[in-house]
C-alpha cells in the first residue's frame, strides 16, 4: 500500500474518534508547549543577562577581594586586602596598555531641598572609569583628574536619584545632601535599567578620593582594569595577577574575564535548561504513553476491521504502517499544535521579561514528540500486524 | 481445469496436551467455473478446509495448489498477494467497515492491489452494479439491510475479479428472502463463469449449488 494512501486512510480513522483524538494529542500538546515555553524563559534570561554583561565593554577584567572558585569562598568570614595602592601599582605597571580605575561602593541617602532618595548607590571610582565602563552621559560632563586629586565633592546622578530630586527642573550645578555633605551635580547618566532586580539608575558616581574622605573607606570593593586591545585581554589578566601578588597572596584576590563571567552564567543556564527541559520532557514521555494507550484500544476496537483487511490482501506490514502513521500523525499534529501554542505565549510572555525562541528548540521537540509517536506507536502496531486473521474476523 | 487441488490435507490442533484433527485425509479437486457447497454441521471442520482453500491457514500436511501453484511454502506476504488477487472473501456476519461507505467499503482490497484512487471507485462502482446496489454508493452499512450489507460484501469479493469466491455462511445471518436473493446472485455470477466455494449447514441453501460436498468429523463422506 502506497504512503499516501496510508496517510489519508490514519486520517480517516483519527477523525472517526475526533474527541478521543483530541484528548490523547493534548498530552503531546501540552509538553511540546512547555518545552519550548520553559526553553524560551531561560535563553530569554541568558540572552538578556548576556548583553547585559557585554553592554560593560568586553575589554573589562575586575579585581574583586577573597578568591573565587576556592576552598575559602568570599563573603564576611575573609579580611578584604585590597586597597589603593593595588589600584595604583595595576596603573603604573600596566600603563599604556590598560586603563585601571579602583572603586569603593556604599550606601547612602540623597537630598535635595524636601526631596529625598534613600537607598541609593554611590560609586567611588576615578575619573578613568568612562573609559573601561561603557557608560553615557545624558547631560553635563563626568569628574576629571584635578576632580580626584582634588577629592572635589561633585556627583553624577543616575536616571532614577535625577527623577526622585528633580521631579521639575535641571539638576546641573544644583548641590544635593549625600550623607550629610554637599555636592554639586556635574552629570547626569543615561538610563541603563535593572539588573538581577537590582536598579542601576538608582546611583550616584563620585571621585574615589571623596568616598573615601567621605565615608572613612580605605578598602576597595573592586579594581576595574579595562585593557586597551581585546587581543590582550588575557595577557593583560596575568600581567596584573603577578603585580597583585607583590603585595597580595593569592586567596587574597580574583582577576576576573567578562569570558569568565559569561561562561559562568552559561554553565548556570544550561543546568536550568536541561532540568526545567528535562521535567518538560517528562510530560511529553506522559502524552506518548497516552498515545500507546489509545493505539492499543484502537487496535483491539478494530480487530474485525484489521482481520478483514488482512483477509482481502493486506500485508501484515500494511497493517503495521497504518498503525504506526496514525500514532506518528496524532504525535506530530500534537507537537505542531505545542509548537505553535508554546511560541505564541512565548511571544505573550515577552512582553514582560525576555524571552527568545531557539531555532533548535522548536526542531527539538517536534522531532521528540514525533520520535515519541514512533516508539510508542511501534508496540501496537506490531500487535496489530501480527493478529491472525481467522481469529480477528471472529472476534466480537 | 483445475483451480483448487487438494491432496492429503490433514489439519492437527496443538492445543497443549490435547491433539485435534480437524481435518483428515482430505482429497479434493473443483474445477474453474464450478459452483460448489460444502455441507456439514458445526465443528465439522468446514470452515478450517475454507480457511485453506482461502490461504488464511496453512495444512499441516498434505498439498494444496492454487490455480496450479504449490501454496505450501508460500510467505505471509505471498499468501496476503494472492488472497487479494486470486480470492473473494464473503463473510457470514459481511464484515463491513462502519461509518464508511458502500463504495469505500468495496474498494479496500483495491488499495492493497496498489489501484489509483479514480480507478478504484470506477471499479467499485461497477461492482455495486453488477450486485443492484448503484444507487446506494454512498450508503453506510448501518443505512442498509442485512441483504444489502451482504450484497456490498459480494461486491468486494468480486471487485478484484478473483479466480475464486469463498464464501462462508452467506445467508447464516439473513432472513429466507434476502438469504433467496443472495442465491440469485451467486446463480448469476456462476452464469457468468465464476468459480464458487459455499459452506453451510442448510441442505436448503446447499441446493443452489451445481456440486454438494458433505464434511463430517474432518472427512469427506
Amino acid at each position: 500500500m502506497e504512503i499516501v494512501q496510508t496517510i489519508k486512510s490514519a486520517f480517516t480513522a483519527i477523525l472517526a474518534n475526533k474527541v478521543r483524538s483530541f484528548l490523547t494529542t493534548l498530552g503531546i500538546v501540552i509538553g511540546v508547549t512547555s518545552v519550548i515555553l520553559l526553553i524560551a524563559v531561560v535563553s530569554g534570561l541568558q540572552t538578556f543577562i548576556t548583553t547585559q554583561i557585554q553592554g560593560l565593554g568586553s575589554n573589562l577584567l575586575f579585581v574583586i577581594p577573597g578568591r573565587v572558585g576556592g576552598a575559602r569562598s568570599p563573603g564576611g568570614i575573609q579580611e578584604n586586602k585590597l586597597v589603593y595602592q593595588d589600584a595604583l601599582n595595576l596603573k603604573m605597571k600596566l600603563a599604556g596598555e590598560a586603563e585601571i580605575s579602583g572603586a569603593v561602593q556604599k550606601n547612602a541617602t540623597l537630598q535635595f531641598k524636601n526631596k529625598n532618595d534613600k537607598g541609593a548607590a554611590v560609586f567611588g571610582v576615578e575619573a578613568t572609569y568612562p573609559k573601561i565602563i561603557s557608560i553615557k552621559l545624558s547631560g553635563g560632563r563626568f569628574f576629571r583628574e584635578v576632580d580626584q586629586q582634588a577629592a572635589r565633592r561633585v556627583a553624577v546622578i543616575g536616571q532614577t536619584v535625577k527623577n526622585n530630586l528633580f521631579a521639575q527642573g535641571q539638576p546641573l550645578n544644583q548641590s544635593i545632601d549625600v550623607a550629610g555633605q554637599k555636592y554639586t551635580v556635574i552629570g547626569i547618566l543615561e538610563p541603563r535599567g535593572s539588573i538581577f532586580g537590582i536598579d542601576q539608575d538608582n546611583s550616584i558616581y563620585m571621585p574615589i578620593t571623596t568616598a573615601q574622605r567621605q565615608f572613612g573607606i580605605d578598602r576597595l570593593n573592586t579594581i576595574y582594569i579595562g585593557a586597551n586591545n581585546s587581543s590582550n585581554v588575557a595577557s593583560v589578566q596575568k600581567k596584573a595577577i603577578a603585580i597583585l601578588k607583590k603585595r597580595l597572596t593569592e586567596d587574597d584576590f580574583t582577576v576576573q574575564s567578562q569570558e569568565q563571567t559569561l561562561s559562568t552564567i552559561s554553565q548556570i543556564t544550561g543546568v536550568l535548561t536541561a532540568a526545567l527541559g528535562g521535567i518538560a520532557a517528562i510530560s511529553l514521555l506522559v502524552g506518548g504513553i497516552g498515545i500507546m494507550n489509545i493505539m492499543l484500544v484502537s487496535v483491539t476496537e478494530r480487530t474485525r476491521e484489521i482481520g478483514l483487511r488482512k483477509a482481502v490482501g493486506a500485508r501484515p506490514s500494511d497493517i503495521r504502517n497504518q498503525f504506526l502513521v496514525e500514532a506518528i500523525i496524532l504525535s506530530g499534529f500534537g507537537g505542531i499544535i505545542g509548537i505553535v501554542l508554546g511560541v505564541g505565549i512565548s511571544l505573550i510572555v515577552g512582553r514582560f521579561f525576555t524571552t527568545t525562541v531557539p531555532w533548535w528548540s522548536v526542531l527539538l521537540s517536534f522531532g521528540f514528540s514525533t520520535l515519541v509517536g514512533i516508539i510508542f506507536g511501534v508496540a501496537p502496531a506490531i500487535r496489530a500486524a501480527r493478529l491472525d486473521p481467522i481469529q480477528a474476523l471472529r472476534y466480537e | 481445469m483445475t483451480l483448487v487441488k487438494l491432496l492429503k490435507i490433514n489439519k492437527i490442533y496443538n492445543s497443549g496436551e490435547v491433539k485435534f484433527q480437524a481435518l483428515k485425509n482430505i482429497n479434493l479437486d473443483i474445477k474453474k467455473g464450478e459452483f460448489v457447497a460444502i455441507i456439514g454441521a458445526s465443528g465439522s471442520g468446514k470452515s478450517t478446509l475454507m480457511n485453506i482453500i482461502g490461504l488464511l491457514d496453512k495444512p499441516t500436511t498434505g498439498l494444496y495448489e492454487l490455480d496450479g501453484q504449490d501454496t505450501s511454502r508460500l510467505k505471509e506476504d505471498n499468501s496476503a498477494r494472492i488472497r487479494n488477487k486470486k480470492i473473494g472473501f464473503v463473510f457470514q456476519s459481511f464484515n463491513l467497515l462502519p461509518r464508511t461507505s458502500a463504495l469505500d467499503n468495496v474498494a479496500i482490497p483495491l488499495i492493497y492491489a496498489g489501484v489509483s484512487e479514480d480507478k478504484r471507485k470506477d471499479m467499485a462502482k461497477k461492482a455495486l452494479e453488477q450486485v443492484g446496489l448503484d444507487d446506494k454508493l454512498n450508503s453506510r452499512p448501518s443505512q442498509l439491510s442485512g441483504g444489502q450489507q451482504q450484497r456490498v460484501a459480494i461486491a468486494r469479493a468480486l471487485v478484484n475479479n478473483p479466480e475464486i469466491i469463498l464464501a462462508d455462511e452467506p445467508t447464516g445471518n439473513l432472513d429466507s428472502k434476502s438469504g433467496q436473493e443472495i442465491m440469485k446472485i451467486f446463480q448469476e455470477l456462476h452464469n457468468q463463469g465464476k468459480t464458487i466455494v459455499m459452506i453451510t449447514h442448510e441442505a436448503d441453501i446447499a441446493k443452489n449449488a451445481r456440486r454438494v460436498i458433505k464434511i463430517k468429523d474432518g472427512e469427506i463422506t
